[in-house]
């Protein structure tokens, strides 16, 4: 067998340029699988980044439209939603570990002679968290301003830079529908959302004081919509069942009624974006796999020519005692020689350009030990598979003929 | 001394459309173990379908082919291998040595396909070579040989596996006198040793080295002669 192997080893070799090429064609391939995974993977990483960002424990709970005696009326007409709603979901319902109610409007807001329109929203202490707001100077709302109404706001950091340019605004007094509110504090900037609106865009005051001084609505208490974040993302379910449960209870909606309110989770966004990353990543897997496909015939290519060029040495092995087992098996390793090795240079460029995307896109990749097993593996299947027609045609030479080439 | 070689009826034909073309029509001729045979003939006489069948490169279209005891005639490729490897040696007018291979290896060759091991393998090329008197050039390529030399490894390779008939194609025809005459002497020593040799030539000269000629005319043999064979000054000194 050593033998065979060096006999492969050494033909191989006396044909340099022809076999580094033909295992170009194998390098290439399993690079482009290995890296393409890996930014595949690096992009659900990334797209899992965002994601979380955005809250996966979080379920939006949206008035919807009420019926009276059989006629559904539009969304959002009526009471619907109120703030007493949210704060018994928060007190009555275990798997709630927080709410945060809203009532948002939008408003132009002015701080002497600078003017900017923008969306005012009211809620509660506990909405910073769960949207995962920071503050970058001054601080946020607290219950203390929620139970005073106070004219309180906090600026998201694309209104402060358009009313404020490089001014400091903690302390002073902006208009918000003529009304004066203090600015006390300025957010951290999170940049677009995944869905498109700027989020630093955005005032915050306390939802009392919204309800009663920025609100249109004719029912003081309701809100338009609140955030509630379940314990755990496995329990958003049953959250969500809690939730739905005390709702139609607390709106007094027989069984078999329509909810008057929307529920909702994040969770098919999540699945619809983790579907697009995994189709994305078995795009370019695909791809590269055909080059890996083309690598292959490259190698049975150079294989049938190697074959009829040693057709004579053939005839000779043949003549000595050579079986066509030993013929088959002898253009085989050569085959699968050039894949392998072609193979494993490929795993090497693989890494290294996945690493230096990583490093130029600041994008993180993932080389997966699957990736690597599978480029491996193909390429030694590649290998035998391609390699077996021309090592097949070389062993049923006969040895006359094959003696008589010339 | 009992038969080595022993062929009944032997006809190989090829087909050619609708008509048959006998190679090889009814052959029938045993050799004895040690003798020394030429065959001769013209060109499409059948000598080398004779020659290929003898060497087991190829099967016949009927009769049979009784080597060392053993009916080759309906062996299966790789029964028909290991034949080649065990029984039989190989001498070429082309040499047929593989480029690429040192002078020893494509001595130790044949006994790649027998299966024994590296180190037996490269002790008895070395043996081979040395009967051959190129213990000075086994490191070198084919390519850095003389035709001669080539020839002289190309009989070590036939003499390496033991095997005791050596079947030998023209093997001066690419040489001079001089060379085909050294040649010929170490076929000389060789059959003197035991060995069956058995050898295609169409140059009267070098028939007369063998003490049996088999002559072939269009498929058949015509001829079958015992003689004294002669040996050159060295060899009959």
């Amino acid at each position: 067998m050593f033998e065979v192997f060096r006999t492969a080893v050494s033909s191989l070799w006396a044909n340099k340029t022809r076999s580094i090429l033909t295992m170009l064609g194998v390098v290439i391939g399993v690079g482009a699988v290995i890296a393409m995974i890996a930014v595949g993977n690096g992009a659900s990483g990334q797209m899992e980044g965002v994601i979380s960002g955005m809250g996966v424990n979080l379920i939006m709970i949206r008035p919807g439209a009420p019926s009276q005696g059989g006629v559904r009326m539009s969304a959002g007409s009526g009471a619907g939603l109120t703030l007493s709603d949210i704060r018994a979901i928060e007190e009555e319902c275990w798997s709630i570990k927080a709410v945060a109610p809203q009532v948002s409007t939008s408003a132009q807001v002015i701080f002497e002679n600078h003017n900017w329109a923008t969306s005012v929203t009211g809620t509660t202490a506990g909405f910073f968290d769960i949207r995962e707001y920071h503050a970058e100077s001054g601080r946020l709302l607290d219950d203390e301003d929620e139970r005073s109404a106070a004219k309180t706001a906090v600026l998201g950091s694309t209104v402060a830079k358009e009313l404020f340019g490089s001014m400091d605004p903690i302390g002073r007094n902006i208009r918000i529908r003529n009304i004066p509110f203090e600015v006390v504090g300025v957010l951290a900037a999170k940049g677009q959302s995944a869905m498109g609106p700027d989020q630093d865009d955005v005032i915050i005051v306390p939802i009392t004081t919204a309800q009663r001084r920025l609100s249109r609505s004719s029912f003081p208490d309701s809100i338009n919509m609140a955030y509630v974040q379940a314990r755990d993302v496995s329990m958003i379910e049953s959250a969500m069942d809690e939730v739905s449960a005390l709702l139609r209870q607390r709106h007094r909606i027989a069984q078999g009624g329509d909810d008057d309110f929307n529920i909702g989770n994040m969770t098919d966004m999540i699945n619809s974006l983790k579907q697009t990353t995994r189709v994305m990543t078995l795009l370019l897997g695909s791809v590269a796999s055909i080059s890996l496909i083309v690598g292959g015939i490259g190698i049975m290519n150079i294989m049938l020519v190697s074959v009829t060029e040693r057709t004579r040495e053939i005839g000779i092995r043949m003549a000595i005692g050579a079986r066509a087992f030993d013929i088959r098996i002898q253009f085989l390793l050569e085959a699968m020689l050039l894949s392998l090795v072609g193979g494993v240079i490929g795993i090497l460029l693989g890494w290294g350009t996945s690493f230096g995307v990583s490093q130029v896109l600041k994008w993180p990749t993932s080389v997966s030990g699957g990736a690597v097993a599978l480029a491996a593996g193909f390429s030694c299947v590649i290998g035998v598979f391609f390699g077996f027609y021309p090592a097949w045609k070389a062993s049923t030479l006969h040895p006359i003929d094959a003696l008589r080439f010339e | 001394m009992s038969a080595i070689i022993e062929v009944r009826d032997l006809v190989k034909a090829y087909k050619s459309g609708d008509t048959e073309l006998r190679a090889l029509d009814g052959v029938s001729f045993s050799i004895e173990r040690g003798e020394f045979v030429a065959i001769m003939g013209p060109s499409g006489s059948g000598k080398s379908t004779t020659m290929n069948m003898l060497g087991c490169l190829d099967t016949p279209t009927e009769g049979s082919y009784i080597l060392d005891g053993r009916d080759v005639s309906k062996l299966s490729g790789d029964d028909l291998a290991h034949v080649r490897n065990a029984t039989l040696g190989f001498i070429f007018q082309g040499f047929n040595l593989l480029p690429r291979l040192s002078a020893l290896d494509n001595v130790a060759l044949p006994l790649v396909y027998s299966g024994a091991d590296s180190r037996e393998r490269l002790r008895r090329a070395r043996g081979a070579l040395e009967k051959v008197g190129l213990e000075s050039r086994m490191k070198h390529r084919p390519s850095q040989l003389s035709g001669g030399q080539q020839q002289r490894v190309a009989i070590a390779r036939a003499l390496v596996g033991e095997a005791p008939i050596i079947l030998a194609d023209e093997p001066t025809g690419n040489l001079d006198t001089k060379t085909s005459m050294e040649i010929m002497d170490l076929l000389c020593g060789i059959n003197d040793e035991g060995r069956t040799v058995v050898l295609v030539t169409h140059e009267p000269d070098i028939s007369e080295y063998a003490s049996r000629v088999l002559r072939f005319k269009d498929g058949r043999l015509v001829e079958d002669v015992r003689r004294m064979p002669r040996r050159n000054a060295a060899s009959a000194a």
